[in-house]
């Protein structure tokens, strides 16, 4: 009790503030010195240079036939490269927008019509789902069936039925030539 | 001293001491731990030492998540780290001339501990401590030299493992069990990383005890003589906290500079060669800081006994305290010994370099000469200076001796800052 006393008087005594200023002073200091010491060993975990120069992939279209689903690796995941038939993409552009739980016209998700590119990765929880091999179960929509959880995507990519929040993603690409495409 | 901050934290920590009396134990140790008034600048190399294993330890722990363990992908994992990794550079420039780091300010350290006679009793396991956290640094950073998988590691890697086909008969079959394999391979590589990594914490464990003995008695100091009441000393916080804080700064400019401006000026450019189990370069270097040892095997022209020389010449460091047979510590006091006392620095230094050159002409001699001077400094001249050497007297306290009125107004300043 007699040291908080005395605290309480050296602490209101205007000696102290060229301590306390020193103080506060020196660890502002030493603090903005750590915080630059601890920069390089977070950044140092960052995708390194090597793992992102695999950022871009090309494809080539020429072999994919109408009606066949090719699978590209891109940054390490893959992307779904879907040559729809005519119907596939009637079926796809007559769907009410607004019923959707991710409301979004097929014309938005692809670049050609006839060419569907999109992250084979279930927006759920990361599985990759059925549908690019022949005998596949690709759902009651024609397009995508996750195994997982049972998320069921459209001839769009989109989420129809399951616990997914949102569509299949679609990748930055570009057509480089009438049957190339570069993705990233 | 009780915690007698007002609010609901100091209430948690009344209550969580009360239990566990860790804090408590903080605030004796770090804080009020009364340490002689009158350490000069070498005390501050221990700490400094604890602060490069904490360095050591982070910046290993982030290499390792680069790096590969395999004898196929060690050397371009590493060439990763450097080029391809966020700051892979520093990291890695950082943790390499922090293991040169490391061992010059044990070095200083050890020879501090020599000059002032830090040794002697009641401090024995104290130093003994020592010597092993300096064997296990030893095993640590030359199994870490191994890991680039460069030229210079591949034959580091031969050359130390080959020092134990010296023992005879048995030898050869040791020499390959150790490689896991018929030479230094893959496997070798793989138990050098897993150990690399342990002993680092090993080494932590052994620092903990190495404090703990020092806190039993407190530090030694420039006298060497025993602290005998409050006048004799400074609570630790703030008078050797902001001194060792202080030091830290100024080391940190030194380690800085190698980091950033000479990052390969104490290693060799040879282990930027990938290991080639075909080839051996011309000229075998260990680092620096191995140089001394390597110029004792070096010189001596029978394999078991350059062996037995080299191995011994750390374990003698055991016996110190028993080879001194003087009663004072320090060799303020010693007329004869503070002078033999350079006498093994500059031997251990002309060790060095004899280590650093090829051995022929002069090298040769200057080797012989010095590792015979290493032993007859600790076998025959420690014993004997005891006996033949008479010690100027002793001043009665610290405090007289560093005081001008003696220390007598200045007990008061023993005391701890009610509020620092």
């Amino acid at each position: 009790m007699a040291d908080l006393a005395h605290q309480n008087v050296t602490g209101a005594h205007p000696g102290e503030t060229r301590r306390d200023f020193l103080i506060l002073t020196a660890t502002a200091i030493g603090g903005v010195g750590v915080a630059a010491a601890i920069w390089p060993f977070i950044g140092s975990l960052n995708p390194a240079r090597d793992t992102l120069a695999l950022s871009t992939t090309e494809v080539d279209l020429a072999p994919v036939q109408v009606g066949q689903r090719l699978t590209v690796a891109w940054r390490g995941k893959p992307v779904f490269i879907d040559h729809r038939t005519p119907e596939e993409i009637k079926t796809a552009g007559n769907v009410n927008v607004s019923d959707l739980r991710d409301p979004q016209p097929d014309s938005a998700r692809v670049k050609k019509p006839e060419w569907l590119v999109i992250i084979g990765v279930c927006t759920h929880l990361g599985c990759i789902p059925l549908g690019q091999k022949t005998g596949d179960d690709r759902g009651p929509y024609g397009g995508w069936f996750c195994p997982c959880h049972g998320s069921i995507y459209d001839t769009s990519g989109r989420i129809r039925q399951g616990p997914a929040p949102l569509n299949l993603a679609v990748p930055p690409y570009e057509f480089t030539g009438d049957t190339t495409i570069k993705i990233g | 001293m009780a915690d007698t901050r007002p609010g609901a934290a100091s209430r948690v920590i009344r209550w969580i001491d009360h239990r566990l009396p860790f804090v408590a134990m903080l605030q004796h140790e770090l804080y009020e731990y009364p340490t002689p008034r009158n350490l000069s600048y070498w005390w501050n190399f221990g700490s400094l030492a604890g602060i490069m294993l904490v360095v050591m330890i982070v910046t290993g722990i982030f290499l390792a998540m680069q790096y590969t363990p395999h004898a196929e992908y060690a050397f371009d994992s590493v060439e990763r780290i450097m080029r391809d990794v966020d700051y892979g550079w520093m990291l890695r420039y950082a943790h390499m001339n922090g293991a040169s780091m490391f061992f010059a300010i044990v070095y200083i350290h050890l020879f501090r501990g020599l000059y002032y006679g830090s040794y002697k009793q009641p401090r024995e396991l104290l130093w003994i401590l020592g010597v092993i956290i300096l064997i296990l640094m030893i095993m640590t950073a030359f199994m870490g030299y191994v890991l680039p998988w460069g030229q210079m590691s591949y034959w580091a890697a031969t050359v130390i493992t080959n020092l134990f086909s010296a023992i005879p008969v048995i030898g050869q079959t040791i020499v390959t069990f150790l490689w896991g394999g018929f030479t230094v391979g893959n496997p070798t590589l793989n138990r050098f990383y897993a150990l690399h990594y342990l002993l680092p914490f090993i080494i932590v464990a052994v620092v903990l005890l190495h404090l703990i003995a020092l806190h039993r008695f407190g530090s030694n100091n420039p006298l060497g003589i025993d602290m005998k009441g409050p006048q004799d000393t400074l609570p630790f916080h703030p008078y050797f906290t902001i001194k060792d804080l202080f030091g830290l700064v100024v080391f940190l400019m030194v380690y800085s500079f190698f980091v950033f401006y000479a990052p390969n000026f104490l290693g060799s450019t040879e282990n930027y060669i990938p290991a080639n189990p075909m080839q051996t370069p011309n000229h075998i270097v260990p680092e620096w800081y191995l140089l001394p040892y390597y110029a004792i095997l070096r010189s001596v022209p029978n394999k078991l006994l350059g062996v037995i020389l080299a191995f011994g010449s750390i374990f003698l460091l055991f016996l110190v305290p028993w080879l001194d047979t003087s009663p004072v510590r320090s060799a303020r006091f010693r007329p004869i010994y503070k002078w033999v006392f350079w006498l093994l620095v500059i031997d251990v230094i002309a060790l060095g370099w004899v280590g650093f050159n090829p051995p022929e002409g002069l090298v040769v001699t200057v080797g012989q000469v010095a590792t015979l001077y290493y032993f007859v400094h600790f076998l025959i001249l420690f014993p004997l200076l005891g006996k033949l050497e008479r010690p100027r007297p002793l001043p009665l306290s610290i405090s007289s001796a560093v005081l001008q009125d003696g220390g007598a107004q200045l007990g008061r300043a023993g005391a701890p800052m009610a509020n620092p």
